[in-house]
């Protein structure tokens, strides 16, 4: 970065808040119970909307009968979402809409609307491919060669390991569901309550399907319960509740999804399955990659997984890809979309190839780092020593296989990672106004990360501050357009407008008071609540004093990313290490440890950040010995929608969590860079692996359910 | 959820006698983790729910030296599993009751109600009624069903039986009163949980009309205890289970009681792992060929072979556990 740029972050030394340790200014209102959410959104009239949704996974609509519900008291709005003949492709999907006066009447009214289908055979399997293919629901989508891979499989030197891992179907679980409340306050102007990710982007998603302007369409987010990646969009049942609310006269109407219909149509994560051979010298160099992947996202198949993960430079690879049309809900962005089970086929495949080498992962992987992308080598080469070193590697990894005597064995096992996770687009307003406080408002959201607060850190190491005077607005369409909350990418964006806008009205108010100081705006400073000349700190002027300087006026200014200089940057990478426990007996697996290294370029807050590695690895757990959408292949029907048998990690599955963010020298002047992504790629791989290690085999793929890990044991593991 | 009258009767007779004027549409409110979820669901529609709630003559726990233990209906498993004397001559059943569910599920759910829940079988809880039937056909065989019978499943019922406590109930022999508008009759739990043969039977010997109100159980004949099989560490539903009590004879086992649970669709009693434990002393290979002994005649369908496995492991632990106790 060029030092002669007035915007560029400040050096460590100057640091008082940035990359502290510091708690959300939203805490309370959230622990409190104070802080208002879309479910909690009930304005004066609110309608209860409901959906009748499709039993079936594959049928056509021949007849929907609406009248009876339509006469029952308290009903307010009924309308048909898709006409008859439409061809349905996923169990749930939206048949009616009902708006009345109470959630009970919406339902009594779903129940009574009489809706006739021709059921078609559904499918929806995509573990075996060759039913897939069969079924010709199997379609391919890449097929890449590099290199001479038969030469390169055919040497005599080179061992070789091959194997078959996966990962299913899992859904995002937002604790607080998809859904909103919309009301037509007039006929041209729309108010949305709408727990989504996208609060600038979304008004101009309504206005288009309903013929309104963007600007009278106004969404408004103050908190939300979590979104994953599945809350960008506006959803047909969002825009259904629009269309209720103006039949109904325009009273608000609130649609929030129940738990069924949340696992069912709100997004998923695709699987991935695949074929993998991985080639190495007898040294442990990597040499050849071949593989025969495929997954479903649902009727639409799912977006090409990163494969090799990681060791993009792998010489001579082959890859095949087959995208898998099945009729379940569609997927939606997860979390580091397609990194995590890249992650599990490519890290299980070389951990499977380092235990054949006979090699410590550890020391394989470093090995052939240097096949990794270039800035990530230096990464990773921090990284694996301090995770081993946290993670006590010398200690408790042993050659695969040698977990103790006893039925209950023990393992480690490592996983690498990367993202991008650039600063997206951000424009905020700073007011300094006469009364000495201050307001950053942009149209950005907090999904519950800690957005706030990393805005209010941005404007107050700025301003000279303490984080409390700062008053952050957000969730609102009307404020600055900033970006999406996806792809890691708002702490970057935000933080960086919000330190322009700062710099901008920090420097506005210093040639505002600069004469009452008796110097010029650029000898003075502003530090522990006062603007003070540098060089003379006895002339200074407190807060409030300078800001009562202004008058009636105050000072705004507006923040934009990207902008004058490079604040943020892209790429990151990460390490992990789980340490597991396998009852060999009932093929149960208790994680005793988590450990996480990560690098997020500049940390804005260390507590958010680390509480974002703690999330990230809790779902991590979670994928990889619980979650499964578990779909009858009879009916199409998804038979765990709910939080009984679609399992969620609870306290006690939960480990000691270890977590450690690069810092300083090589990581700071990269400015912010996303972390919400990283650090859930790599517990599914790690878990695997360390499981692998503990018991001696290989379980192919995740969920880690006692059924795999004990037919694994029994040698009857692998299915492909 | 359908609209429904709600009844609050004051005692067990009224609780009855409300019931009988609507026996066919009737259910009983105990806890309400089951009932309320399966309304919600509409597997269930009762046009009127009885609630136990005030029927004071369905709680309390009363324990008499040489008779045993009095557990009201109404008693929740919360309360059962903190009892000083359940804690000093049941420990099994301290067990089995701890592990159910959640502290919430603990704090609400009852004695009664852990007996007369209905089946977790996802085919039963998606609407395809108890038996998973679709087109004359039993989903299940050709299904998802890991967690389905590995006994008794020659169908058409292939759910399990998902009661913690029966099995060790029945271990510890056991008998379950039952209260009807005709009186009341005793039913020992092995004989209450019966297997249907078409849909529209239940899975329990209740007719409409009767309301479990007491649970009496027997001087425990010696050591006993449980062992539950479960992927989470808490608030998941067993894979297996088993209840186990042995009765010494100076360091020998003069004969025990073994009963698996969530392994059929009744809890399963287990002749041949008694067998494989009588006249032997306790250790690990013995518990282990227990163990062997109860799952050898185990069918277990297309997905569900593991659970073989975790049964044997369920009565060897429990075996061992209750040696220990």
């Amino acid at each position: 970065m060029a030092t002669a740029c007035k915007y560029e972050w400040p050096e460590a030394s100057e640091r008082k808040l940035i990359g502290k340790r510091i708690s959300r200014i939203d805490g309370p209102a959230k622990a409190s119970g104070r802080a208002k959410y879309t479910y909690d959104t009930n304005p004066p009239g609110l309608l209860q909307g409901k959906v009748l949704r499709s039993p079936h996974a594959h049928a056509r609509i021949t007849s929907v009968d609406t009248s009876e519900a339509q006469n029952l008291p308290g009903v307010r709005a009924i309308r048909v979402v898709q006409p008859v003949g439409t061809e349905i492709q996923w169990e749930g999907d939206e048949i009616v809409a009902i708006a009345a006066d109470t959630e009970e009447i919406a339902e009594d009214a779903a129940r009574k609307v009489k809706v006739v289908y021709e059921v078609l055979p559904p499918f929806v399997v995509d573990k075996d491919i060759e039913v897939a293919r069969e079924a010709k629901r199997a379609k391919p989508t890449t097929d890449e060669t590099t290199g001479d891979v038969e030469k390169a499989f055919q040497s005599p030197d080179v061992v070789i390991s091959e194997g078959f891992y996966g990962t299913s179907v899992i859904c995002h679980c937002c604790l607080e569901s998809h859904g909103q409340v919309t009301h037509f306050m007039d006929d041209q102007h729309l108010k949305v309550w709408q727990s989504t990710q996208a609060v600038s982007v979304n008004p101009n998603q309504y206005a288009q399907v309903l013929g309104l302007k963007a600007p009278d369409v106004e969404i408004l987010c103050q908190n939300m319960g979590g979104g994953f990646g599945s809350k960008f969009q506006v959803d047909r049942w969002g825009i259904e509740c629009a269309r209720l609310s103006k039949d109904a006269g325009g009273k608000p109407v609130k649609i929030m999804l129940e738990r069924a219909a949340e696992l069912e149509v709100a997004g998923t994560r695709p699987s991935l399955y695949g074929k993998i051979r991985v080639a190495a010298s007898k040294d442990g160099t990597l040499v050849g990659w071949q593989s025969e992947a495929w997954g479903t996202g649902g009727v639409a198949g799912a977006g090409v997984p990163p494969l090799p993960y990681v060791f993009t430079g792998i010489p001579n690879q082959k890859k095949h890809y087959e995208a898998v049309s099945t009729n379940t809900g569609g997927a939606r962005a997860w979390r580091a979309p397609n990194h995590p089970q890249a992650a599990v086929l490519t890290m299980g495949a070389l951990d499977d190839l380092a235990a054949k080498l006979n090699m410590d992962p550890i020391e394989f992987l470093t090995k052939n780092i240097g096949l990794a992308p270039e800035p990530l080598q230096r990464i990773y080469r921090d990284e694996l020593p301090k995770a081993a070193e946290l993670a006590e590697w010398k200690k408790y990894w042993h050659p695969r296989g040698l977990g103790g005597s006893g039925p209950v064995k023990r393992g480690l096992g490592v996983s690498l990672h990367t993202w991008g996770g650039r600063g997206h687009n951000s424009n905020c307003n700073v007011t300094i106004h006469p009364d000495g406080s201050v307001e950053v408002a942009l149209g950005s959201q907090d999904l519950g990360v800690g957005t706030r607060t990393v805005i209010a850190i941005v404007a107050a190491e700025t301003l000279g501050l303490p984080v409390e005077a700062i008053t952050v607005n957000i969730g609102d369409s009307h404020l600055p357009y900033s970006g999406a909350s996806g792809g890691s990418t708002t702490v970057g964006g935000v933080s960086s407008s919000t330190r322009r806008g700062s710099v901008d009205a920090r420097d506005a108010l210093f040639a505002a008071v600069a004469p009452s100081l008796g110097a010029s705006a650029d000898q003075l400073e502003a530090s522990d609540g006062h603007i003070c000349v540098k060089s003379d700190p006895s002339k200074s002027l407190t807060w409030k004093q300078a800001c009562a300087k202004l008058g009636a006026k105050p000072i705004q200014t507006a923040g934009k990313n990207p902008g004058e200089c490079n604040l943020t940057s892209s790429g990151v990478g990460g390490v992990q290490i789980a340490d597991v426990s396998v009852d060999t007996e009932t093929g149960i697996i208790k994680m005793n440890r988590m450990t996480a290294v990560q690098d997020c370029g500049l940390v804005m807050d260390l507590k958010t950040a680390e509480s974002q590695v703690y999330g990230a690895m809790i779902m991590g757990i979670t994928y990889s010995l619980f979650e499964e959408k578990v779909v009858d292949a009879q009916t199409g029907r998804t038979l765990n929608p709910n939080m009984e048998f679609y399992r969620l990690a609870g306290y006690g599955d939960i480990p000691e969590m270890v977590v450690h963010m690069m810092t300083g020298p090589g990581y700071d002047e990269r400015g912010p860079v996303g972390l919400a992504e990283p650090p859930t790629v790599s517990p599914g791989a790690a878990i695997s692996n360390a499981v692998a290690n503990a018991i001696g085999v290989r379980v192919s793929t995740l969920p880690l359910t006692p059924d795999k890990v004990l037919a694994a044991l029994s040698g009857k593991g692998v299915t492909a | 959820m359908e609209a429904f009258e709600f009844a609050q009767p004051t005692s067990a007779r009224e609780a009855v006698k409300l019931l009988a004027a609507k026996p066919e549409s009737s259910e009983v409110l105990a806890g309400g983790s089951d009932v309320l979820a399966r309304m919600k669901d509409s597997i269930s529609t009762p046009t009127r729910l009885v609630s136990l709630h005030n029927a004071r003559d369905l709680r309390g726990i009363e324990y008499r030296s040489g008779q045993g233990l009095r557990i009201g209906a109404m008693v929740t498993l919360e309360e059962l599993g903190a009892n000083a004397e359940v804690k000093r001559h049941y420990p099994g059943l301290v067990q089995a009751a701890e592990n159910a569910g959640s502290p919430q599920i603990r704090n609400v759910g009852t004695v009664g109600g852990n007996l007369c829940q209905r089946p977790r079988c996802w085919y039963y809880r998606a609407g395809f009624g108890l038996l998973a039937m679709q087109d004359g056909k039993s989903l299940v065989p050709n299904g998802e069903n890991r967690y389905h019978a590995i006994f008794g499943n020659s169908g058409p019922a292939y759910f399990v039986a998902p009661s913690n406590l029966a099995p060790m109930l029945i271990a510890l022999g056991a008998k379950v009163r039952l209260v009807g508008p005709q009186g009341s009759r005793e039913l020992p739990p092995e004989k209450f949980f019966v297997t249907p043969h078409a849909e529209g039977e239940r899975e329990h010997d209740l007719k409409p009309t009767e309301i479990i109100t007491e649970v009496m159980v027997p001087p425990a004949q010696g050591p006993n205890a449980y062992y539950e099989v479960r992927q989470k560490a808490q608030f998941d539903w067993p894979l297996a289970t088993a209840g186990v009590v042995l009765r010494m004879s100076g360091r020998t086992i003069s004969s025990a009681r073994v009963v698996l649970g969530q392994v059929a669709p009744i809890p399963w009693a287990s002749p041949e792992a008694e067998q494989a434990l009588a006249g032997k002393t306790v250790s690990e290979e013995v518990a282990d060929s227990a163990g062997l002994a109860a799952v050898q005649k185990a069918t277990p369908l297309s997905h569900n072979e593991y659970k073989v496995t975790l049964a044997r492991v369920a009565v060897k632990r429990a075996v061992l556990r209750a040696a220990q106790a």
